[in-house]
């Protein structure tokens, strides 16, 4: 068979099985694997650009999440500043109220000594008085005969009781 | 408008497509008798050897041993328009064996050996002599191959689309990974940027196709052993009904544009009336593109497979012009540069496969370009 020369019967043959080829490859397998590839890159693509959304969102979480620490940590100072000039204050006031509490019990207790003084006195002086009624009744037993005697004896008396 | 331009062109094909064979038939006869005429001398006929291993026949030859020829019969359909001379039947379908290896005529039938016609099917007269051929429609071991290569084709392609089906949000795997790599070669490399984004995804079946088939064929055509191994993209009416896809589908989808550049080409009047020079020379462009896709393809593949087997030919040659020691001497300096040619040939695969699938690519392109 001639080299060069197209062959009436293989051009034939050729024609109808390369047409049927072309359509049953173009029905059952070009659309079939173009339309995955398509889908593979659609879905890529999609998946990159919401990768990337991720990215920007953990980011702006982690921004987040740093802000929320830095404003707890704040928040805590702020926390322990006030409860210790708190206690600052309770231990003064509390100092306060005890040191008042004690001023006022010694003042109390200076009154009631000095009540319980006058108190004293008074009795000391009314025993005192009934003592010198005694001693002058005494005395006025003992020096009746004695009138200078007598009345020596009562004013040394009186004296000695004006001392006090 | 489109439709007549379209008709109008066609018939100014079909007229230079008819002149081809011609011309081609008085080459084809000079080779051969040039090829023949240096080995005559030798018991080998290296010419011959590597006419028959290149070019198709009626029955696939497996192995000889000796006088003891094994091949697989193919096929025959034949139609002739003298049922007298055929037992009174115009179609005939019967099986190659029947010839036995040419050497023997049926039902008014031979493979002729007159130069003419040399290998091809003739009609016998009444008289025993060689009287024309009849309609061949033989399935002849290059279609018996197409059909081969086909069904590889579609199995690997349907199983490929199976999968990527399936794997729908998985990676691919296995063939699907061999095999979407080089779709989305076609797509992106080829398709895209010839045809453009809005256009090319309705030329992607055929560019595809046409790739995968020329791809396929090349490499099965360097496989020395049946059920592979014959020479189908260095054939011409392959290559021939490959460009003709191309040349039509370019035609019918050329747009206004396209077809006022052939017709009405923007350049001084002068070279448009009164003898159109301009119009003529567009229009044999639109035909040479077509018959060069299908030239290079066939010379290539054809050159690839010659070149090939001279050099497996060169050991008998050298054994039968100097014996049998010359032979086994430059045996492996001939397998050298065959393993060579080999190699360059699976390159060379992949480039026609390209260059073919390209240029249809830029064909249609240009074709269906917006006027700018």
């Amino acid at each position: 068979m001639g080299l060069v020369t197209p062959n009436p019967g293989t051009i034939f043959w050729m024609l109808i099985i390369f047409s049927i080829t072309l359509f049953i490859l173009r029905k059952f397998a070009w659309k079939p694997i173009l339309h995955a590839l398509k889908d593979r890159e659609q879905s890529i693509s999609t998946a990159l650009i919401s990768a990337e959304e991720a990215k920007r969102e953990v980011a702006s979480l982690k921004a987040d999440n740093e802000k929320i620490i830095i404003e707890a940590k704040q928040e805590k100072n702020i926390i322990l500043k006030e409860a210790r000039e708190m206690k600052d204050k309770i231990v003064a006031e509390a100092r306060e109220k005890a040191m008042s509490e004690s001023s006022k019990g010694i003042e109390l207790a200076k009154q009631q000594i000095e009540a319980e003084k006058i108190a004293a006195i008074n009795d000391m002086k009314k025993q005192m008085a009934e003592l010198s009624v005694l001693i002058a009744e005494k005395v006025i037993r003992k020096e009746l005969s004695n009138k200078a005697e007598q009345e020596k004896m009562v004013n040394g008396l009186v004296d000695e009781i004006k001392l006090n | 408008m489109l439709k007549l331009s379209a008709g109008i062109f066609l018939i100014f094909t079909f007229t230079i497509f008819a002149a081809v064979p011609v011309v081609a038939e008085d080459t084809h006869s000079t080779h051969e008798t040039h090829v023949t005429d240096s080995t005559t001398t030798e018991s080998f006929n290296a010419g011959k050897f590597i006419i028959e291993h290149v070019s198709d026949s009626y029955d696939w030859h497996v192995v000889s041993f000796g006088d003891t020829h094994i091949s697989i019969p193919l096929p025959i359909i034949l139609y002739s328009k003298n049922p007298e001379w055929h037992n009174d039947k115009s179609l005939h379908v019967f099986m190659s064996s029947k010839f036995h290896h040419g050497h023997s005529d049926y039902e008014g039938f031979r493979i002729s050996h007159e130069k003419a016609t040399e290998g091809k099917i003739v009609e016998i007269d009444a008289a025993g002599h060689e009287a024309g051929k009849p309609f061949d429609l033989s399935m002849t071991k290059v279609v018996a191959e197409i059909l081969i290569s086909v069904l590889i084709i579609l199995f690997v392609f349907i199983s490929v689309a199976s999968k990527a089906t399936k794997n729908v949000g998985k990676a691919p795997s296995g063939l699907q990974n061999l095999i979407e790599p080089v779709v989305l070669f076609i797509r992106d490399q080829v398709a895209r940027p010839t045809i453009g984004d809005k256009k090319y995804e309705k030329y992607m079946p055929f560019l595809l196709t046409l790739f995968f088939f020329i791809l396929f064929e090349n490499f099965i055509g360097l496989i020395p052993f049946p059920p592979f191994g014959a020479n189908v993209s260095g054939n011409i009416s392959v290559t021939m009904v490959l460009a003709l896809f191309t040349f039509f589908i370019t035609t019918f989808s050329g747009n206004k544009h396209y077809w006022k550049e052939i017709y009405n080409p923007d350049v001084p009047w002068w070279l448009k009336f009164p003898i159109p020079l301009m119009p003529i020379v567009e229009l044999t462009g639109v035909i040479t593109k077509p018959f060069v896709l299908m030239v290079r393809l066939f010379a290539n593949m054809m050159a690839g497979h010659m070149i090939i087997t001279v050099f497996v030919s060169l050991i008998f040659i050298f054994s039968s012009l100097m014996g049998t020691a010359a032979g086994f001497g430059v045996s492996p300096l001939s397998i050298a540069f065959s393993v060579f040619i080999m190699l360059l040939d699976v390159l060379v695969s992949f480039i026609q496969a390209y260059v073919f699938t390209l240029l249809s690519a830029l064909y249609i392109g240009m074709a269906t370009a917006e006027h700018h």
